[in-house]
Formats: C-alpha cells, structure tokens, sequence
C-alpha cells in the first residue's frame, strides 16, 4: 500500500459532494425538530426533490430551474405533512414514514420518463483567480454554488435559531408549546413553516444527487440518506454547525472507505459503516445524561403534537 | 377463468405440442429484483422481453413484475405467476435461486428459467452470460488506452461472477501492456448510483484513467466523462451518459436466449438445461468502438472477438498463476467451466486481497 | 362511529385511486378490484395474506403496548433483524440436527435477541435520559450493517460460491406449515395469541392499566406507585422481543435462510399499522390484514394491468394519509370535552 498515492485534496473534494446532499437535508430536518416536529420522511422529500430538480432541468434546460423546482417539490411534500399532522394531527411518526413509502412511489412514478438520460453539466462557480490556486483553489474556491449555499444555509440557520428573535420563538415552541401558545405565538403556524423549510431543503439536497453528485436520474437513487439525515441531526446535538460537521463525517466514512480500498488496505466495510451510527448513540446519551445540558439541545416538545386546547 | 388456462396449458403439454396453443398465447411470466427503468440489468432484461413479444405476436402473452426484492416475497411473486397460468417464467436474479426451486417443485407443469444461478431441476433451466469473454476485449482496450498504467475496477459482490471478470480483464490489459495495474474498490451494492459516483472518484483520484464497473448504475460513466477519462458501459451501452468517455460496452442481450427458449416452449422442445452463452451466441454484445480508440487497437480488439467467436480464443489460457504464486493454469491448457464458475482466487500480478 | 372512519378513508382511496389509474390508461373499477377483492378469492392469496400480515400483526401489537404508554419504540425493524438474526444463526449452529427442540430454541434467541437489542434504547433511556425514538433508530442501521456482514462473513453457507447468503436451514429449523402446500405457517397462531394475550393485558391485567396510566397522566401513575423504569423497560422488552421472534419466523417460515434482503421494512410498516389499529390490539388485527390485502393485491395488479411498482406505493401512501387523517374526525366527534383531548394529546403523542 502506498499512502503517498493519497491526495487529500481530492479526496476532500470528494467528501464535499458526498457530504453536501445530507448537509441540506439535515439542515432542514434540525430546524422542523427545533419547531418540535419529528419528521420521519425525510429520505421521500429528498427524492421527490431528486425528480423535481432533474425533470425541470432537463426541461427547462436552466439548472436554476431546477434546483428552485426541487426546493418547491420539497415543500409541497412537506406541505402535506404539515397539514396531516398539523390540522389533522394525526401521528407524526406514522404520518412520516408514510410519506416516505409515498414520496418513493410519486419519484419513481414520475421520474419513468426520464431515467436513462445524462443530466446537462452543472456550472461549476469557480471563483477567479482564486480557483487556480494550489491546493486552496480546488479545495474552497472551485464547487459549484450548492456547496457554498449550503455553507450559506448552515450560517443562516444557526443565526436564526441562535440570534434571531424569529428563531427564540421557534425553540419556544419545540420547547414548551403550550407555554408558547400561551404566550400568544400561533404555534400551529410557525410549526407549518418550519415544516414547509424543512421539505423545501431535503429537495435541494435530493437534487444535489441527482444532478450534481450522480449525475443522473434512476428510482431509489436516495438510497437511504435521508434516513442518514435524521441521525446526523441527533449526532450534532441540533446544533447547526455540528450538523455541517456531522454530514461530512457520515459521508467520510464511505468516502474513506472507498479510497481506502482503492489504496489496497482490505477492510471490513460493514463495521465501518457502523461506527458513525454508534458514535451518534454516544454523542445522545453524553448531551442527554446531563439533564441541564439536554435542555439546551433537545427540543423537549420532540414528536409532541399541541392541542390548542387551552 | 386462470384454473381454466392453466389447465388447458397443463392439457397441452400432456399431449405435446397441441391445438390448445395455438388458440391460446403461451404465457411467459418475468420477475426483475430493480426496476425497468435502472437503465442496467433490469433494463435489459425487459427489453429482451419485448423482443420476445415483437418476435412471436400474439403468439406469446408476457407480463412482469418488477422491483421484487430477493427476500421473502420473491417466492409470493413466483408463484403469483406460476398459479395465473403462466407457462414459462424467467427469473432474472441469483437471489432468486432458491425461491424459483421451491416453486418448481410445486408446479411441475410450469417451466422456469433462472439467470447466473447453479441449482438445476428437471423443469428448472439456468443460464447466463459469459461476460468475462467481452471483458477479455475491453481489457485490451484498457490495458492499451491507459496513460498512467492503473485501471479503476468497481466490484459489487466478490461472488465468481464478478471476481472472474476481474481476471478476465486483468490478464487481457496485463497481456498488452506489462505494467498495467488493478486498483478494485468494492461497493457492496449492485446499485447505488451515489456510491458507484464515489467509488469512481476514490479510483480516479488514486491514478486510474480507465473505470470499469461491475454494478448496475451508469453513474461511474457520468463521473468518467466530467474528469475526462475513459469508462466502459456495463449491461447496457451507457453511451448517453459518456459520449466521450465511453470506449465500448459489454452488454446484456438475453434476447437471443428468450426468444429461443420461448420457441422451445412452442414446439414442445423445452427441456432442462445448463446455458452459458458467450459472444458467439449473442448474447454477450460488445458496444461498438469509440472513435478515441486508435485503428490498430481496435483491430486487435475486433480480431481478439472474432478469435473468441471461432473458439479460437479462450481469455483463460496458461500459462497462469493464482495471485499466491501457485499454479492455476500450464501453458496451454484452458481453463474448465467448473473452475471458472466457482472462481474464488485473484490470478497473479493483482494486487490486494480479494475479501473473503 | 369507529368505523366511520377507516371505511370513509378506504372509500377516498377508491376514488383517488381510480383516478390515479384511470390517468395510467388502466382500467380503474378492475383495478381497484383486483387490489381488494381478488387477493381475497382465492386459497393462495389467502395463504399468503397471512403470511404477509403475521409478522406485521406480531410487530405492531408489541408497539402498540409501548405507544400507549408513551414508550417510543421505533426500531422495531433493527429487532426483527437481530432477531432473525439470533434464530437463524442457533439454527445453523445445529445445522443438520434432527429434533423438535430445535425450533423452539431458534424462536427463543430471536425474541430473547429482539428484546435485548430493544432494551438498549430503555435502558438509555432510563439511566441517561436518553430519547429512544433516536437510539432505537439508530439500531436499525446497525442491524442491517451487521446482517449484511454476516451473510458475508461468518454465516455465509460455504458451498454458496461467495454469495452474502446463509445456508439453507434444515428442516427441523423450519416452521411448519398451517395449511399444506401454501407458506402459511404457525408464525400465524403466534400472531393471533399475541393479540389475544395483548388484549387481556390491556383490558384486564394491571399490567395493561399501568401502560395506559403512564400515557395518559404520568404524574398519577407514579403517585400510583408505579415504576416508570419498570413500565418503559417491559414495554421495549415486550415489543422487541416480538420483533425479534417475528424476525425469526420470517428466516425460518417464508424465507428458509438468512439473506441481506430478508427485511423489507415490516419494522417500519408494524408502526403505521400499529396507528392505523388507534393502539388497540383488535384494530391492529384488522390493520395488518388491510396492509398485507393491499401488498398482495398490488402485486396482482401489478401483473395483470402492468401496473408499475411506483403507482401501487403511491396508492398505498394514499390509503395511509386518508386512514391517518381521518382518525381526526372520530377523535373530534367522540371526544368533545376539553379533558378528554387533553388526556388524547398525551396518548396519542410520538
């Protein structure tokens, strides 16, 4: 084996696409689970955004179009939960994994006419100059502009739950709604909206794969990262950036293995794969065992459904 | 209504080839483990099914069901069909090798037909593919068209199949140019197009400037043509997805079997047999050649087919060691079916440990 | 009024479903029946409603305990894996004995398996406050990660060529069957003692009340004196250990040995058929068979209308919103007082 056959950067480069569909979507789950909501579905927005994106890519020709189309797909699908489980207030855990079996269905259903073609080249936002240095260059200033939305995105979040008084509310009410409702905050409303954001970047994240990470459309292509989604929520302890840091450790890990591989270094891969979902269950019960520190992560209205009854 | 048919189909056979067929279609049943829009395995195979359709008209009545996991409700799946009087069915993945048998044994008049497995029974068939004669040729073409000696292979299960396909290809690019090296990455998975994406990308990244796969997704092709190297199509030809990256293909044409076995079927000639078709049956199509490939290597390649076709060629021939330094193969003698379908060993010169 | 509900959500489906088809140039009326009547015509399908609905009915009623008293339960699928898991290897770790202890033992590894690996998630919980929604997620992946490298290590069957699959087992290591000729096994009568036990349980045992009290109104029920840990541990042991031995039957019954597809979701379905039943073990009962009708029938109308798979998954997505929302209406009609959906919001809480 021989380690000096190892370029981090491209490796790097390569973590970054396998990481930044599961930052997207486990931005968006963290904030719906900071509103209280456990949505289980996930891995059927995420794919429904995969179609959405490829089909008005491949339509419209304009990649924009495409990723504003998954955004919207996303949170259409989302759009149903909320109302199933905000209005209707049936049961989250099932309503999500409905939606899941759902959203798998609706892709492939209308994705038939469009598997088996390439996707057009997505442009690549290579920042002059800057792009063309070593190592630096392909590292930070070479990606197309998803990578540096979901940067964006992850900054965003984090100023809004941490320093914006839109986002106070919204730990508010994943923390205590009836309290928040008492308040005065309609909580049934601002839980809708995290919902709708929610899907809208389990979409973009969807489309990622299908249209720069793959790049191609065929059923089933999520194959389960929005399910790796929802464990990277809890491994961050709902914090944005650990969340960032979580999605590219959870993609790592195959990337690692892969290259790893390619070096000739024989591994038991499935063992592999496992730790970063161990590592999760440690990192819950470590925040968790701390009842003080656990307030301060977990939303303690998780799941809950709120009545107005009061 | 289906007890009816089915008797009628079990009448049939009783008396040999009879009326009651030609007034009534034969029914030839197909279950796929993806769906028919993978755009690899599954894809072809339900192509070949509507070339049996387009070959015998309203002679023959095919159904499918597709995306049927290799678990527990492949066997429900097989006997849906068995029981709504099919005749023949074929069922087109290894996982479905023993709930095609157990099936078999309860429906003694149908007639099934299951890909790359090794359990026979008397009115159970199995066939496939000598894939490792079209990887002789593309391996030529890799081991010739590599710059930095090192050809990416993505493997999806180290089961023979795909482990002989690595030899295949390995000695055919070793036999051209002595330096050329295998890095093998296994994906675990016949299909996952993210994964298949990363595995390209580890190999490229790890020198290699031709990819080969072994999995069903075109997504190793799409990354192939982004970082501008070579690939070649698997299952099917995949052109679309690298129109400059791809140099050829080794595709799945089952049709020449279906539509042989489906005849059988109508003449009364079906029996249990063992197939393993190579290029000169047809039913392993290499792509045509990329104009990237220079006209002397591709007549090599042209004359190493034609040599396969003629039987003149057998990718298998010694002298050739096993990865151990053992001896496999003396010079000269070829290699049996026996061992090659129950291949479990690199041959000498590749480097790493095939995972036990 | 129950009922009202379930059969308006079955009848939306129709219609929405007709159309749904109608749109793919099917045949809508034939379609619809197909999905709900035919599976019902005859023996076969019959046979294998039950094999279909056995380990659904055995997960979902083991859940649907726990969701009663709040205990979240959802990786149901990582122990029916580790189940099967336990049970197939005991069994294959006898391979070739002849004996009727044989079956027995398997069935205890999987569910003592199951219940092992569903008290890890309860015992986080307990001692570090640990939310088992979470940690029982989890352990569905580690699960399937661990099948997958057994059938490719140390349980692969040695003359299977290198193939990630098991050998098959024996014949004392398999179920028997209830109705000869079909694959219809006593995994079926387990199913059914399980509903019936959980039914006692729940209507007469103290054990059941106590489930109901710690849903309902916590603080009472440790008033009461009950043991929250000793509630939420027998819950995930109950229900575990039901997903572990329905992970059992379904290596030993339909499937005969251990392969990495051998989950097909049935962990993750059991939840919504467990809602679906509203927590009540006769209304999972009922559930389960209307799930296992619409995967027989959809298979049916998947060969005979060449239907694709996709349309039969969105038709059944459909069928489970409808039944999921229209759950509201029976809840507002029956349960107009303020108390009274208060005491529902904990109960129904995920």
């Amino acid at each position: 084996m021989d380690m000096s056959a190892l370029n981090p950067v491209a490796i790097a480069v390569a973590l970054i696409v396998a990481a930044t569909p599961l930052v997207f979507a486990a931005i968006g789950e963290l904030v719906v689970e900071k509103a209280g909501v456990l949505n289980l579905g996930v891995e059927g927005m995420m794919i429904v955004g995969a179609i959405a994106g490829f089909a008005f890519t491949q339509e419209t020709g304009s990649t924009t179009v495409g990723v504003l189309a998954a955004l919207i797909a996303g949170a259409l699908l989302a759009a149903l939960f909320a109302f199933m489980t905000q209005v209707l207030m049936s049961n989250q855990v099932a309503t999500g994994l409905a939606l899941t079996l759902f959203g798998l269905g609706l892709a492939a259903m209308i994705g038939q006419p469009y598997s088996g073609i390439p996707a057009p080249p997505f442009p690549e936002l290579a920042i002059p100059g800057l792009s063309t240095l070593p190592v630096i260059g392909p590292l930070l200033f070479a990606h197309d502009w998803l990578v540096y939305a979901s940067l964006v995105l992850t900054a965003g979040v984090w100023w809004l739950l941490n320093r914006s008084r839109a986002g106070l509310i919204l730990r508010a009410v994943g923390e205590n709604h009836d309290a928040a409702h008492a308040i005065g905050y309609r909580v049934v409303a601002i839980r809708t909206a995290a919902i709708l954001f929610g899907g809208a970047c389990a979409g973009v994240g969807g489309a990622y794969l299908s249209m720069v990470a793959a790049p191609l459309w065929v059923e089933g292509m999520t194959a389960g990262r929005g399910w790796i989604a929802l464990a990277i929520v809890v491994f961050a302890s709902w914090k944005p950036w650990r969340a960032f840091l979580g999605a590219y450790i959870f993609g790592g890990v195959s990337i690692a293995q892969l290259n790893l591989q390619a070096m000739g270094v024989a591994i038991e891969s499935q063992y592999l794969s496992m730790t970063p979902y161990l590592v999760t269950i440690v990192v819950l019960v470590i925040i968790s065992a701390d009842k003080a520190r656990a307030r301060m992560n977990a939303p303690a209205c998780l799941g809950r459904p709120f009545f107005a009854a009061g | 209504m289906k007890r009816l048919s089915l008797l009628a189909a079990a009448a049939a056979f009783a008396l040999g080839a009879g009326a009651a067929q030609a007034a009534d279609p034969l029914k030839v049943g197909f279950i796929y483990v993806g769906p028919v829009g993978d755009f690899g395995w599954s894809y072809e195979h339900d192509q070949a099914r509507q070339a049996v359709e387009a070959e015998y008209g309203d002679k023959v009545e095919t159904s499918y069901l597709e995306s049927v996991p290799e678990g527990p409700d492949a066997e429900r799946a097989l006997r849906q069909m068995a029981q709504s009087g099919h005749d023949l069915i074929f069922t087109t993945s290894f996982g479905y090798m023993n709930p095609t048998l157990k099936v078999a044994k309860q429906f003694p008049d149908v007639k099934f037909e299951h890909a790359t497995g090794y359990k026979r029974a008397a009115n159970v068939s199995t066939y496939g593919s000598r894939f490792y004669e079209g990887r002789h040729v593309i391996g030529l073409l890799a081991g010739e068209m590599t710059k930095t000696n090192t050809i990416g292979y993505i493997g999806s299960f180290p089961i023979p199949e795909v482990v002989r396909g690595i030899n295949a290809a390995y000695l055919a690019a070793k036999s051209v140019n002595p330096d050329v090296k295998f890095k093998i990455v296994w994906v675990n998975t016949w299909f996952d197009p993210g994964k298949e994406a990363d595995a390209a990308n580890a190999l490229i990244e790890q020198g290699a400037d031709v990819i080969m796969q072994h999995t069903d997704s075109p997504a190793a092709m799409t990354i192939a043509e982004e970082k501008g190297i070579f690939a070649f199509g698997q299952a099917s030809d995949m052109k679309q997805f690298g129109p400059n990256a791809r140099l050829s293909s080794i595709i799945d044409h089952w049709a020449p079997y279906y539509i042989e076995r489906v005849g059988a079927m109508m003449d009364g000639t079906w029996e249990s047999t063992d197939t393993w078709g190579g290029i000169d049956s047809g039913m392993v199509g290499i792509g045509e050649f990329s104009d990237k490939i220079p006209a002397d290597l591709a007549a090599k390649a042209t004359a190493a087919k034609e040599a396969i076709i003629a039987g003149e060629l057998h990718p298998f021939t010694g002298p050739i060691n096993k990865q151990d330094g053992s001896a496999w193969l003396a010079a000269g003698e070829t290699a049996d079916d026996g061992t090659l379908l129950g291949m479990n060993f690199y041959v000498e010169g590749i480097e790493g440990e095939l995972p036990k | 009024m129950t009922w009202a509900g379930p059969l308006l959500a079955v009848a939306l489906t129709m219609i929405f479903g007709m159309i749904l088809f109608a749109v793919l140039g099917k045949d809508p009326v034939r379609t619809i029946l197909i999905i709900f009547w035919e599976p019902l015509t005859n023996d076969f399908s019959r046979s294998e409603l039950l094999v279909k609905g056995t380990p659904l009915c055995l997960i979902a009623v083991g859940l649907a305990l726990g969701f009663r008293a709040g205990v979240w339960n959802i990786g149901a699928e990582g122990q029916f894996i580790v189940g099967a898991i336990a049970g197939g290897a005991a069994g294959l770790a006898v391979y070739d004995t002849a004996g009727i202890w044989v079956l027995p033992m398997m069935c205890l590894a999987g569910a003592a398996a199951g219940a092992a690996w569903a008290l890890i998630p309860a015992i986080l919980r307990i001692r570090f406050n640990a939310n088992e929604i979470l940690v029982s997620l989890m352990l569905v992946y580690v699960a399937g990660l661990w099948l997958s490298a057994l059938v490719t290590g140390p349980l692969r069957d040695p003359d299977g060529f290198n193939f990630p699959e098991s050998r098959i087992f024996h014949d004392s290591a398999t179920l028997p069957i209830l109705i000869e000729g079909t694959r219809a096994h006593v995994g079926a009568l387990a199913a059914l003692a399980a509903v019936v036990l959980a039914w006692i349980a729940l209507e007469r045992h103290e054990y059941g009340f106590s489930l109901k009290l710690f849903g309902q109104a916590p603080r009472a029920a440790r008033f009461a004196g009950y043991r929250e840990a000793r509630v939420v541990m027998l819950s995930m042991a109950v229900s575990g250990g039901l997903a572990g031995l329905a992970g059992t039957f379904e290596a030993a019954g339909p499937v005969g040995q251990l392969v990495p597809a051998l989950p097909v979701g049935y962990g993750f379905t059991a939840i919504i058929v467990a809602f679906l039943g509203r927590l009540h073990p006769g209304g999972v009962l009922l559930a389960s068979a209307l799930m296992a009708l619409t995967y027989i029938g959809g298979e049916g109308a998947q060969l005979e209308m060449r239907l694709p798979a996709a349309a039969i998954s969105v038709f059944q997505g459909m069928l489970l919103f409808f039944l999921l929302g229209m759950d509201v209406f029976s809840r507002y009609r029956l349960a107009p007082s303020k108390a009274r959906l208060a005491r529902r919001a904990q109960g129904g809480a995920a």
